[in-house]
């Protein structure tokens, strides 16, 4: 790891963050930038395509897509909360056949790099849209997302345990080509995501997403029922930010090398320099997007200038630089009194 | 196809009371040069720091070039909640962030038929620029606008300039006819020889103008109110059940592919469910 001159430059002239170098390796990627899309929130790239272009961030993840087409939850599906978000859209999309041929094609054609979200009711229905994606290619990464219900243990997610994870973990490492990488999409409503994040590691995943949603819920004080039709939904957004870094911390510091996705409540290059700090090699961008279209590439660059303005000339260079030892602080003036009074110490 | 939409901070000029509602004049340059009846932006609140995560959608309720300042859009806003009671305390040269234009706009006949402009509460909003571009084709313009009493009838006179006939309602009979606006429906539907039914407001009203112009074999467009997210197609929040060209039911995303639906389109009864035949419905509900 290279060492920053941290003290230097802390205000920022505006032009440091064109000196760094923002190329990602994550897993076996080498992306042009660590900002990602998150999953359910950037649909497969076509709209945000409007706003700011797709080719220039690191991956577009796109919505979990499941085996057959599904029509999601009822209405109402969203609820805003303080800082963040509750939704409970019920993974609607159109089955993994329609989309290989018309949201991967066109992301392919578009020439964007696409991390494929996979979702699935049983271990075997992950491992039968893995399989389709091998065949049809032009996927740079498989995200597993395993925050949703399984069928045969009374709809609790597999997430949520370490074997039911680990299980789908296997079958899509499996069902895919070996040259892949993988990410397990951990929840944070679990006692020990670091428990779950091994797991997952040993069951054959290259790296983790962390993290989806927490459960939540809102009442409509009109009608004096849930306000959502799922009665409970997936809070996002910054309120959730600090419980992800903690996330990201904590997996970090058990696993120094794993590749990690960190994200929950990314506003700003500011908020996503912090997961890189905690240990995230890459970020993912989600409930922002609602708000700012092209989000994405804005926290690109503000990350650029942040990383400037802190003196690091690669974004490696600062994925996990919170975990350095910690060594008293010296700067330049506190060595020259140090020095001074060399006489007193000793 | 309409313009691509865009993203552009905008300058507050004007706000104005009329009745219950703020009338606010923001410039929007590029979004207004493209946008078309029906179509709407978000705007985003509470400044950058804000604990409101997300935009709040506004109809285009008029479109215009002032000189110095570009493109203006108008939007009527109608407080309730968090989001828009902070809209309505902005002042001239406050700026705000606009997403737009979004959503497909009304379909306008080849023809100069004979049409019927019906707009509920702040619903009457967007009917403006749909009635002008009506009349330039020649097209009859009759309008209803009903309320729930007369602060809440927005923009009577502004709509009477541009339509053949004007009538108002009130629930309360504070203004115009006392009753709904179908109550009168059928009386301007006859008198006029209407082609088609135009329709903006609250989604009760919608369904009752909806299932009068299947009944009469009208054709019809309405332009829905789901609750939205992200306004631009990717989250997938605004959605409800309408029936495809290929009699198949959908859960279809009201801000790209709507607002404006044709009226024997939208399974009206079935919104806030997924109707059982819909295309991917739940085939077994999951064991509990
Ligand atoms: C296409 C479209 C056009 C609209 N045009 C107008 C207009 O011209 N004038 C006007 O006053 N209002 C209009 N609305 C409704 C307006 O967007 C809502 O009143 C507003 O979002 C509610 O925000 P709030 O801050 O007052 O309420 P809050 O309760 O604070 O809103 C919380 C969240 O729920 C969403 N939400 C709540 N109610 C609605 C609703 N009725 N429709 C959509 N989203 C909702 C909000 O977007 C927000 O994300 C329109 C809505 C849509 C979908
Ligand atoms: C509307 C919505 C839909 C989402 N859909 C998915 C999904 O399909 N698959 C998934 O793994 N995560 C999904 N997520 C979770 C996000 O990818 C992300 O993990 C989470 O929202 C935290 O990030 P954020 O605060 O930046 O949004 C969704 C989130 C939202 C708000
Ligand atoms: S509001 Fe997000 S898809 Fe329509």
């Amino acid at each position: 790891m290279n060492t920053p001159i941290v003290s230097a430059r802390r205000a920022g002239d505006g032009s440091n963050g064109a000196r760094v170098d923002m190329f990602t390796d994550l897993a076996k990627m080498h992306l042009p930038s660590p900002v990602l899309t998150a999953s359910g929130c950037a649909a497969a790239g076509r709209e945000l395509d409007n706003y700011f272009d797709i080719t220039t961030i690191g991956a577009v993840v796109t919505k979990s897509i499941m085996l057959a087409p599904r029509s999601g939850r009822a209405t109402p599906r969203m609820a805003e909360t303080p800082s963040g978000m509750l939704n409970s859209i019920g993974l609607q999309g159109p089955g993994v056949d329609s989309f290989i041929e018309h949201d991967l094609a066109w992301l392919n054609h578009r020439g964007a790099r696409t991390i494929v979200s996979i979702a699935g009711g049983t271990p075997e229905e992950f491992g039968k849209v893995a399989a389709k994606l091998r065949i049809a290619g032009g996927v740079e990464a498989i995200e597993v997302n395993i925050s949703c219900p399984n069928v045969s243990d009374r709809g609790q997610v597999f997430a949520c345990r370490a074997e039911t994870a680990a299980q789908v973990i296997q079958t899509v490492r499996r069902n895919s080509d070996i040259k892949i990488p993988i990410f397990a999409k951990l929840s944070p409503d679990v006692t020990d995501i670091v428990e779950i994040a091994q797991s997952v590691i040993a069951a054959g995943a290259t790296g983790v997403s962390v993290i989806n949603t927490l459960l939540g819920m809102v009442m409509n004080t009109s009608t004096m029922r849930p306000a959502l039709a799922g009665i409970t939904g997936g809070l996002s957004g910054p309120a959730i930010r600090p419980i992800a870094v903690r996330c990201v911390w904590d997996i970090r510091s058990a696993m120094p090398d794993i590749p990690i996705i960190g994200m929950g409540g990314i506003r700003s290059g500011h908020d996503a320099l912090e997961f890189i700090l905690a240990g995230a090699n890459a970020v993912s961008v989600g409930t922002s997007i609602f708000n700012d279209p092209s989000a994405p590439a804005r926290i690109h660059a503000e990350l650029a200038q942040e990383l400037g303005d802190r003196g690091f000339l690669r974004v490696s260079d600062a994925v996990g630089y919170a975990h350095r030892p910690h060594t008293p602080t010296v700067d330049s003036e506190a060595q020259s009194s140090d020095a001074e009074w060399d006489f007193i110490t000793e | 196809m309409s313009g691509r939409p865009i993203q552009v901070t905008g300058e507050i000029l004007d706000v104005n009371r009329s009745g219950s509602y703020y009338v606010i004049s923001v410039t929007a340059p590029g979004i207004s040069e493209i946008a078309e009846p029906g179509q709407f932006v978000t705007v985003g609140m509470g400044g950058d720091e804000t604990s409101m995560v997300l935009r709040r959608a506004f109809a285009i309720h008029r479109v215009q070039s002032r000189g110095v300042y570009g493109g203006t859009l108008d939007l009527v806003i109608s407080p309730g909640g968090k989001g828009t009671t902070w809209l309505s305390k902005r002042r001239r040269h406050d700026t705000v962030s606009l997403v737009g234009p979004l959503g497909k706009p009304f379909t306008l006949p080849t023809q100069s038929v004979s049409c019927v402009l019906i707009g509920g509460g702040y619903g009457s909003a967007p009917l403006f620029l749909l009635a002008e571009k009506l009349r330039e084709r020649g097209c009859r313009v009759d309008s209803i606008i009903g309320a729930s009493t007369e602060e809440k009838l927005f923009g009577a006179l502004d709509l009477k300039r541009v339509s053949t006939s004007l009538v108002l309602t009130t629930d309360d009979g504070s203004l115009g006819v006392k009753g709904r606006v179908t109550d009168v429906l059928e009386g301007v539907v006859t008198a006029g020889k209407t082609d088609i039914i135009y329709a903006c407001g609250p989604m009760s009203m919608l369904a009752n103008v909806a299932e009068f112009a299947v009944t009469h074999r009208i054709f019809s467009q309405c332009s829905v109110e789901e609750s939205m997210a992200c306004g631009i197609g990717v989250c997938m929040t605004c959605v409800l059940p309408i029936i495809g060209d290929d009699s198949v039911t959908r859960m279809v995303r009201s801000c790209v592919e709507g607002p404006i639906f044709r009226g024997d389109r939208v399974r009206w009864a079935d919104i806030g469910t997924v109707p059982p035949d819909t295309y991917g419905a739940p085939v077994e509900e999951v064991s509990t």
